[in-house]
């Protein structure tokens, strides 16, 4: 016997094919039943209309709970950490490019000064090549003038060695006549001999 | 009675708990009736409260919501394309009512209302009527192509376009008796084996001591019936998803 046949019997017509081998009126409806034969609970028709509209509602409730609030927001958050993850590699992508550029900047930068760096010694070098050079020049042309003067003294100092040779000579050969022959001798004719010889 | 206790159909039984009649109709609160509010109540709590907080990066209860969330959402997009996703509300209700139903069912003294024909019945009819009201209302006539397969010769059509009909036909049957009959059937053995135990540790020290092979099997049919629940959830889900396929796309 199950519960609600009485009950069923009583108030519901429509269900009856499957009841009428069962004795009615014996059970009150909120009885649990004792007997395992009877009509098998899964297979009652008598509990069909309230199992079917108690899952109505109940479904009904659920479908709508989950379409106008829980959907949208899991919806929500899984699309915004999905954006927010795309966002994030953008950004990574976007700060790599910055820091080749800034690498590349540096690398174009280092070689610029370094030919600059190598310009500048070249320069340096060239410049202190030249005023060597100036200063060697200027020194050389010192020195060639002193060279210069030197040997103008030195032929003066030469040419005036020779006068006095002269002068030396021509006294002596006064001196040497007047002691072999005594007598003065002409001062111009001395000279003139000494001249000769000189020659 | 004693025998109450090991009556493995007693747990299938319903009690009235609010009487309700309209109209000559029945329409009692049923325990049934309860535990589909239970089953409601801790599914939407569980997936409102654990994505409250609504991080981005998630804790494990979020991490399960969106699980199941990304789970159904593939599903139904490998089987009905994009286009599917316009269901993709009421598979998800699906799935997770049927989920936590058959997980609910088995705590013991728990009602399982997926073991009541008239229940998946109703979740299948509600599947098959969405497929045929959708399938006519996009399709109109066109829609009965999904019974005349292409590139089949027309002497053969006699006989492929009724099977066709009576594959589509039985689909609500198949869909409703493949989780009613597995629950029901899942959750009377689990009750005939823990019925053993409790009949033979009543007989003495000799029985307390044989109740312990039934009370492993009991055990281990747990384990089983916690996979049973959770794959008959997916394939009820997984059918849902192929049946709106093809009010989608009706020519094959």
């Amino acid at each position: 016997m199950f519960v609600t046949s009485a009950f069923a019997q009583e108030s519901a017509p429509a269900t009856e094919g499957a009841h009428t081998g069962t004795e009615g009126g014996t059970h009150s409806a909120t009885e649990v039943p004792a007997e395992a034969h009877g009509t098998f609970p899964p297979f009652d028709p008598a509990t069909f209309p309230s199992q079917l509209l108690w899952l109505a509602i109940t479904f009904g409730l659920f479908y709508l709970f989950l379409k106008k609030v829980v959907m949208p927001r899991v919806g929500g958050i899984i699309e915004v950490r999905s954006d927010r993850i795309t966002q994030d590699l953008d950004q990574a992508a976007k700060l790599k490019g910055e820091a080749d550029a800034a690498v590349a900047a540096y690398e174009q930068e280092l070689a610029e000064a370094k030919t600059k760096a190598n310009a500048i010694g070249q320069q340096a070098n060239d410049a202190t090549k030249a005023e060597a050079e100036t200063v060697r020049k200027k020194i050389e042309a010192a020195l060639d003038k002193k060279l210069g003067e030197a040997e103008a003294s030195i032929a003066s100092i030469k040419a005036n060695a020779m006068k006095e040779v002269g002068t030396i000579a021509e006294d002596t050969a006064s001196a040497i006549v007047e002691a072999l022959v005594g007598g003065k001798t002409g001062k111009a004719e001395i000279a003139a001999a000494v001249k000769s010889v000189a020659r | 009675m004693a025998a109450d206790k090991v009556d493995p159909i007693h747990q299938f039984h319903i009690v009235k708990l609010i009487p309700i009649n309209i109209g000559g109709y029945d329409l009692s609160f049923t325990n049934s009736a309860l535990f589909m509010v239970a089953t409601v109540a801790i599914a939407s709590a569980f997936l409102y409260l654990s994505t409250s907080s609504r991080s981005l990066i998630p804790g494990r209860l979020q991490s399960v919501s969106e699980m199941a969330y990304e789970f159904v959402a593939n599903m139904l997009r490998d089987a009905a394309g994009t286009q599917g996703m316009k269901f993709f509300p009421f598979v998800f209700s699906l799935f997770m009512f049927v989920l936590v139903a058959n997980l609910l069912g088995l705590f013991p003294y728990f009602f399982t209302i997926t073991s009541h024909i008239i229940v998946t019945f109703g979740l299948a009819a509600l599947v098959i009527g969405t497929v045929i009201v959708y399938g006519f209302m996009k399709h109109g006539m066109g829609f009965l192509k999904l019974f005349v397969p292409k590139g089949v010769p027309i002497l053969m059509m006699v006989l492929v376009v009724p099977i066709e009909v009576i594959s589509f036909v039985s689909r609500p049957v198949s869909l409703s008796v493949r989780l009613f009959a597995n629950m029901l059937a899942g959750h009377i053995t689990l009750k005939v084996f823990s019925g053993f135990v409790v009949s033979l540790s009543a007989l003495g020290a000799l029985g307390v001591a044989g109740s312990i092979l039934p009370l492993a099997m009991a055990v281990a049919l747990t384990a089983l019936e916690l996979l049973v629940a959770l794959l008959q959830a997916y394939v009820f889900a997984v059918l849902t998803c192929m049946y709106l396929n093809d009010a989608l796309h009706p020519s094959h």
